[in-house]
């Protein structure tokens, strides 16, 4: 096929649960692609020479050589090329956002002048980790040494995850700490079932325990074990404990009855179980559900209170609809679910009633004004225009900031502003030596790929400094 | 597989554990009735018990599909690698924990959490609890009174059978005084009552803590303050992770919002919401009922019973 009949195929559909089929569950809502479907997709790939999808990724996945692999139906080969650089391609595939990273920068849909055109890049990366978790056919890697070496990973998201991943096959023993009693971070408690089934983080860390990778639950790094005992026992220590410290709008009423923070929400949901019935945790299955913001964790928080139940779910956002941070996928799927969504609106106070329960919201109208520093256009207040909106739940998802614990528990640590922690941008090393950190409580709230990426770089500084000392005789104050 | 290294030879203040503390996660070694619904365990969590400070607490899980519910560290020995809890049967998750038996296994123990108690020599402490919360006073009194403080404790319940831990606070009080809502024992009326009798006599006191039910603890902070004792209370909002990331913990102090979980549990009793704590715990009174009903129905078991020897 040449490069003009390549151009005219059109993108495969990936079917769907239909919209009012899987309100009423949890499964993933895409089902998946066929083979035949894989292949026909990876058709549409032109094999451009510059490869501008590779520098769209963040981790640079060898995007033309693994979608020749679909194309020529070698698909084991394929996700071994998509597994030299990425970890994770199950969960990447589902939750990357594509349309900004790969597939933004794909010249099938620059001709077309429409991302949506692109080559589906994360969905045959999402193809090909199914298929090998389907067919067990993860590679048995070369063993390697051991290096007698150890390295602690605080936290079990991403980053965490690939930092003890990549470790774990240089021959290094690797242990994760994690302050919960499941892994993942925000993929386990965060991100809902129907996006990302929780069984496929579960598979990832199955295969790290079986690289040696030890995983320690119900540990609190700074609580349970003190930070210096930790660098005491260990060579090396990552820090991927994220950003986890969720935001309130700081407006009356945040406090009643019935209003959550979307990690509240997503982890009685999603980690807890909360959405069924018989589950020991609750959750208040509001019927008119509000939810304050425009990212994923708003489209998640939405999507998930109609799951519960609820007769109608508004997303209330201060800006307009171009503005919106979320995936275009995710605000389609939620519109089609029939989430609404309520633009320019600013939430001033909730309202509750006498026994504290939260009752509505009071809505002032806004307008944009000129571009802020984000580069979107701020939004400014239209003078004596409120109104207010009913609501038994509200949702608050307006971000989350870097988790305190580490830092206020280590001196010496550098943080920004924001309380992120500072690092050389290309060591990932922190102010203290031998410290490394990555991911959200570096980025602040980022994305997965994002966390991964700085995981790779951490852990690759990480080696080469144990492989100094190594070379040092293994004295822990041999020159740097 | 092997046990990991760090786990079978770890060394903490001098004392090296020697056995793989895996086997010995979160199991049971006593378990005895305190009367009436409460519980003390003394369970397997060398972590926990290496590192806990008084006013602390760890987030359990009994199941593999339960709750996850705060409970305070009332002792703890770092020899054996155990602590103690002392819980009240109320609801779902308590009640499935009374049902298990030495050498039974909690699913999660996670902890210490929580800021510690600011102990120092503050000279004369009124240490006053109510009901379960002398679970959680206890260690906190014995450490005011390590501390070099005259400790005077008032013990308060609603009726004799619901005082627990009398024995233990007279050891590290220097006074108790008892005193029932029913006059059952000790003195008959609510801990406030008790303590303004304690002052009318002409006692001072240059620091307080309390711990009970939150409106225990609301209207004894209304008295201190007017008495003008500064005075801790240790909130009991509901929780969830205990990290600090959901927010569900959320009280008000001094007009601010903070989380109990990291920020606490303990507060100046005198800037605390009161009313918005006693709100908020009644979130999901319905939900727990019935799944407490639920849970009767499954197992149609007397917890009462098993236990009363
Ligand atoms: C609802 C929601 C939806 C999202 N959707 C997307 C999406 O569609 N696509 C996308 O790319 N990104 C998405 N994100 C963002 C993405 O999930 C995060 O950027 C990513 O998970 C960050 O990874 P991390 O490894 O840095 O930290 P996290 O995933 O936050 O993991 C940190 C872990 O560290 C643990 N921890 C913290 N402190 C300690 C300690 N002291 N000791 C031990 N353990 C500790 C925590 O319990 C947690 O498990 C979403 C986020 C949320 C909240
Ligand atoms: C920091 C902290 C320390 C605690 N320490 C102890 C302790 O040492 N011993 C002990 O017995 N209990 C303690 N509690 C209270 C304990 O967590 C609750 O009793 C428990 O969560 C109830 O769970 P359940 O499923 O059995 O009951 P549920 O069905 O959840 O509740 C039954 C009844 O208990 C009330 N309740 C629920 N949660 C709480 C709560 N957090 N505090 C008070 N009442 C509540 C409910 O309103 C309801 O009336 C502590 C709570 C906190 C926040
Ligand atoms: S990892 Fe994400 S950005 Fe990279 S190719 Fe895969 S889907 Fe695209
Ligand atoms: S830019 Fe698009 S068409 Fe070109 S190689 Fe990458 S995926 Fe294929
Ligand atoms: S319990 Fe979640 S923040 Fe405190």
């Amino acid at each position: 096929m040449n490069a003009a009949e390549r151009m005219k195929l059109t993108p495969v559909q990936m079917p769907e649960q239909e919209p009012s089929e899987r309100v009423r569950n949890v499964r993933e809502v895409p089902l998946g692609f066929t083979p035949a479907m894989a292949v026909s997709e990876a058709q549409r790939c032109l094999h451009c020479q510059n490869q501008p999808c590779v520098t769209g990724c963040p981790v640079n996945v060898r995007i033309p050589a693994f979608i020749q692999a679909v194309e020529d139906g070698d698909f084991a080969k394929g996700i071994a090329i998509i597994r030299e650089t990425n970890l994770l391609p199950a969960v990447c595939g589902r939750v990357c956002p594509q349309e900004e990273q790969c597939q933004k920068e794909c010249t099938v849909g620059k001709a077309h002048r429409d991302v949506a055109q692109a080559v589906q890049i994360g969905k045959l990366e999402r193809f090909l980790a199914d298929w090998e978790r389907a067919h067990h056919t993860a590679v048995d890697l070369p063993k390697v040494p051991l290096t007698g070496r150890k390295v602690a990973v605080i936290g079990s998201g991403p980053a965490g995850l690939t930092v003890a991943g990549d470790l774990a096959r240089l021959g290094h023993a690797v242990t994760v700490f994690e302050a919960l009693h499941m892994p993942g971070g925000v993929l386990g408690y965060g991100i809902p079932e129907f996006r990302l089934p929780k069984e496929i983080v579960y598979g990832e860390v199955e295969y790290l325990s079986s690289l040696g990778v030890e995983f320690r639950y119900n540990t609190v790094i700074g609580k349970s074990l003190t930070m210096d005992e930790v660098r005491e026992q260990y060579d090396a220590v990552f820090i991927g404990s994220g950003a986890g410290l969720p935001n309130f709008l700081g407006i009356p009423g945040e406090n009643l009855l019935g209003v959550y923070s979307a990690n509240e929400y997503l982890t009685r949901a999603n980690l807890m179980h909360a959405y069924d019935p018989d589950a020991d945790t609750p959750i208040l299955r509001g019927r008119a559900v509000a939810v304050l913001g425009g990212g994923n964790v708003a489209m998640d928080s939405a999507r998930t209170a109609l799951r519960l139940g609820a007769d109608r779910v508004i997303v209330v956002y201060r800006r307009s609809e171009q503005e919106m941070p979320a995936r275009r996928e995710e605000y389609v799927h939620a519109m089609e679910e029939g989430v609404q969504f309520s633009f320019l609106q600013n939430p001033i106070e909730i309202l509750g009633n006498d026994e504290g329960w939260v009752t509505g919201l009071r809505i002032q109208q806004m307008q944009l004004g000129e571009p802020d520093a984000s580069g979107r256009r701020r939004p400014l207040p239209v003078p004596g225009q409120t109104s207010d909106m009913p609501a038994d739940v509200v949702v608050v998802a307006i971000g989350n900031n870097p988790n305190p614990l580490i830092p206020s528990v280590l001196p010496g640590l550098a943080t920004d502003s924001h309380g992120a922690i500072v690092t050389d941008s290309e060591t990932m090393e922190t102010s203290i030596p031998g410290v490394y950190a990555g991911g959200d409580i570096v980025l602040g709230a980022a994305t997965v790929i994002l966390a991964m990426g700085q995981g790779r770089k951490a852990a690759r500084a990480i080696h080469d400094r144990l492989a100094r000392r190594q070379a040092g005789n293994g004295h822990p104050e041999s020159p740097e | 597989m092997d046990a990991p290294e760090f786990f079978s030879a770890y060394t903490c203040n001098g004392i090296t554990y020697p056995e793989t503390l895996e086997a010995r996660m979160n199991t049971i070694r006593r378990k005895e009735s305190l009367g009436n619904d409460v519980m003390r365990y003394v369970i397997d969590a060398p972590l926990v018990a290496m590192h806990r400070k008084p006013g602390q607490f760890v987030i359990v899980r009994v199941t593999d599909h339960g709750e996850r519910i705060p409970l305070t560290v009332a002792d703890a020995d770092p020899e054996r690698g155990t602590i103690t809890l002392i819980v009240q049967a109320v609801g779902r998750t308590t009640r499935e924990m009374a049902l298990l038996q030495p050498g039974d296994a909690l699913h999660d123990v996670v902890g210490p959490l929580g800021r510690p108690t600011h102990v120092r020599m503050f000279g004369s402490v009124l240490c006053a609890a109510g009901g379960i919360g002398a679970a959680p006073l206890y260690p906190i009194a014995k450490a005011m009174k390590d501390a070099g403080n005259q400790v005077v404790t008032v013990l308060g319940a609603r009726t004799r059978e619901l005082l627990i831990l009398e024995d233990n606070l007279r050891a590290v009080s220097d006074r108790v005084i008892v005193t029932t809502d029913d006059g059952s024992q000790g003195l008959k009326g609510l801990v406030p009552d008790a303590v303004q009798s304690l002052v009318a006599e002409g006692n001072h006191f240059d620091q307080a803590v309390v711990i009970g039910p939150p409106l225990m603890m609301k209207f004894t902070s209304l008295l201190t303050k007017e008495l003008g004792i500064p005075t801790i209370a240790s909130l009991n909002p509901i929780m969830i992770d205990g990290t600090g990331m959901c927010g569900g913990c959320r009280v008000i102090v001094g007009g601010k919002t903070e989380f109990a979980c990291v920020d606490g549990p303990e507060f100046d009793a005198h800037q605390v919401d009161w009313d918005t704590l006693v709100r908020r715990l009644g979130t999901y009174r319905e939900a727990e009922r019935a799944s407490c009903e639920r849970f009767e129905h499954e197992c149609m078991i007397d917890t009462h019973g098993k236990e009363s020897r």
